[in-house]
């Protein structure tokens, strides 16, 4: 994956209690930070780093619209303090598309009308992505308890799960 | 929602992580996967003033077989029970939970011994290890010492473990031929507590007859609770539909439900009744029961 251009603040966040350095990786790019110790990875993503691809939906471990890959796997980036992801991996909905190109799973989405609003399409995507790379070809069960930690309030879910299983598709059993 | 200021520590052993909490008496807390933690912390309800990560620390999480044990490292995460082929194999009262446990997204920061350890009576593993028999490895600052999960529990939030104390692994007696278990739970949604759950553990003989039983129920008291009369009413039995219709009264009546926004009391013990009735039922059959 070729690095993604990073947007920056130009003020970010002011630190007032307690922080430290962070080396971490994100969309492919090295980052070396301070961060306040109570800052939350998905604060840190939107309001330090300007990369507001990943919503803040319900703020309390529900919805999954903050939904970020950490070594690969979906976590809710919400209930994540940003010290904790130090030396390791994240992978933000900016670093999906590739050199102008978007990612089976965008192409999927946007095929089968996999959105409406659009609000929890970030985080839906992410885990989507890691299903895919774990599981390149999902039953419909299998694609229905993978996103179960992610509501979306307009679709009813019904071309989500095509939007899915048309990227597992057009992958051709690749992630 | 920002948590209030805290100093963070990431521990890389745990002797350093009980010295930082021994440092900083009632201060500190212990960030395993942080899922339960930093949301109360960000409504407020929680506010240490140092949190211990014990996340980082490399020999904290593995799921083996070892002697008499099933032993789970305490930062094991819940999603690993999931993908582990032993559980999912010979441990099915653990895989049925883990399958249940929250949502996918947070079983992949949250730890097993964040939830067995958290005290919240809605956590769904503690119901399967007082079921199951297992016992806690539990390091302080005078080493170890080992608790059985049946006298961790003793109120909301309130468990056997001390402020300066880490729990470390969980020991589940080994699964033998003719064991079996079953976790059933009722939620409203995925990610919700459980309306109610029941986690029972059987053993049998070659001809089906129950020689050991637990029973325990999760979200229906102030902690988890053990249902030893229902457990004691299947033992020497090959348990009819009336055995494990009784079973269900007993394990009703050891619930404490309050009414909420989950249910009224009596229906949340009509559904423990039921649960404990299929559980059961799906325990027996699972341990090699035949009618």
């Amino acid at each position: 994956m070729a690095s993604t251009a990073i947007p920056r603040l130009t003020s970010p966040l002011p630190i007032k209690g307690a922080a430290r350095r962070i080396h971490v990786t994100i969309n492919e790019v090295d980052f070396d930070m301070a961060v306040e110790d109570r800052t939350l990875l998905v604060h840190f993503l939107r309001d330090v780093l300007g990369l507001t691809g990943t919503h803040i939906g319900c703020d309390t471990t529900h919805c999954g619209a903050c939904t970020v890959l950490l070594d690969g796997k979906p976590v809710k980036s919400c209930t994540v303090l940003a010290v904790q992801v130090d030396g390791r991996k994240i992978r933000t909905v900016e670093g999906l598309e590739t050199g102008g190109k978007l990612h089976p799973v965008q192409d999927g989405f946007a095929a089968e009308h996999g959105l409406q609003c659009g609000f929890c399409t970030p985080g839906m995507m992410m885990t989507a992505v890691a299903l895919l790379a774990k599981n390149p070809n999902p039953s419909e069960d299998e694609i229905r308890r993978a996103i179960s930690g992610n509501l979306c309030r307009c679709t009813g879910y019904m071309n989500i799960v095509k939007a899915i299983q048309h990227a597992a598709k057009t992958q051709g059993g690749k992630s | 929602m920002i948590p209030p200021e805290f100093d963070y520590h990431a521990a890389g052993s745990v002797d350093e992580a009980i010295g930082l909490l021994t440092g900083n008496p009632g201060e500190a807390k212990v960030l395993a996967g942080g899922q339960s933690l930093i949301p109360l912390m960000k409504l407020r309800l929680a506010s240490p003033k140092v949190l211990v990560d014990i996340s980082r620390i490399a020999d904290l999480s593995y799921i083996q077989e070892k002697g008499d044990w099933l032993v789970i490292g305490a930062a094991t995460k819940v999603n690993d029970l999931n993908d582990s082929k032993l559980v999912g194999s010979s441990y099915p009262l653990l895989a049925d939970a883990a399958a249940h446990i929250a949502d996918p997204l947070v079983r992949n920061m949250g730890t097993v011994g964040g939830n067995v350890c958290h005290g919240d009576p809605g956590n769904d593993l503690p119901a399967c290890m007082v079921a199951l028999g297992a016992q806690y490895v539990v390091r302080g600052p005078k080493g170890n010492r080992t608790v059985p999960a049946s006298d961790f529990y003793q109120d909301t939030f309130v468990t056997a473990l001390d402020p300066s104390e880490i729990l470390t692994e969980v020991q589940i007696p080994k699964a033998q031929p003719g064991t079996g278990g079953a976790y059933l739970k009722m939620e409203r949604k995925v990610g919700d507590f459980a309306i109610a759950a029941v986690a029972v553990q059987l053993s049998v003989d070659a001809k089906g007859t129950v020689t050991r039983a637990g029973i325990a129920l999760t979200n229906v008291g102030p902690t988890v609770l053990n249902a030893p009369k229902a457990a004691a009413s299947l033992l020497k039995k090959k348990p009819s539909d009336a055995d494990l219709l009784a079973a269900g009264k007993l394990a009703a009546e050891a619930a404490q439900p309050t009414s909420d926004l989950r249910g009224p009391a009596d229906f949340k013990r009509g559904v423990v009744q039921t649960l404990t009735q299929r559980a059961a039922t799906l325990a027996w059959s699972r341990a090699g029961g035949q009618r």
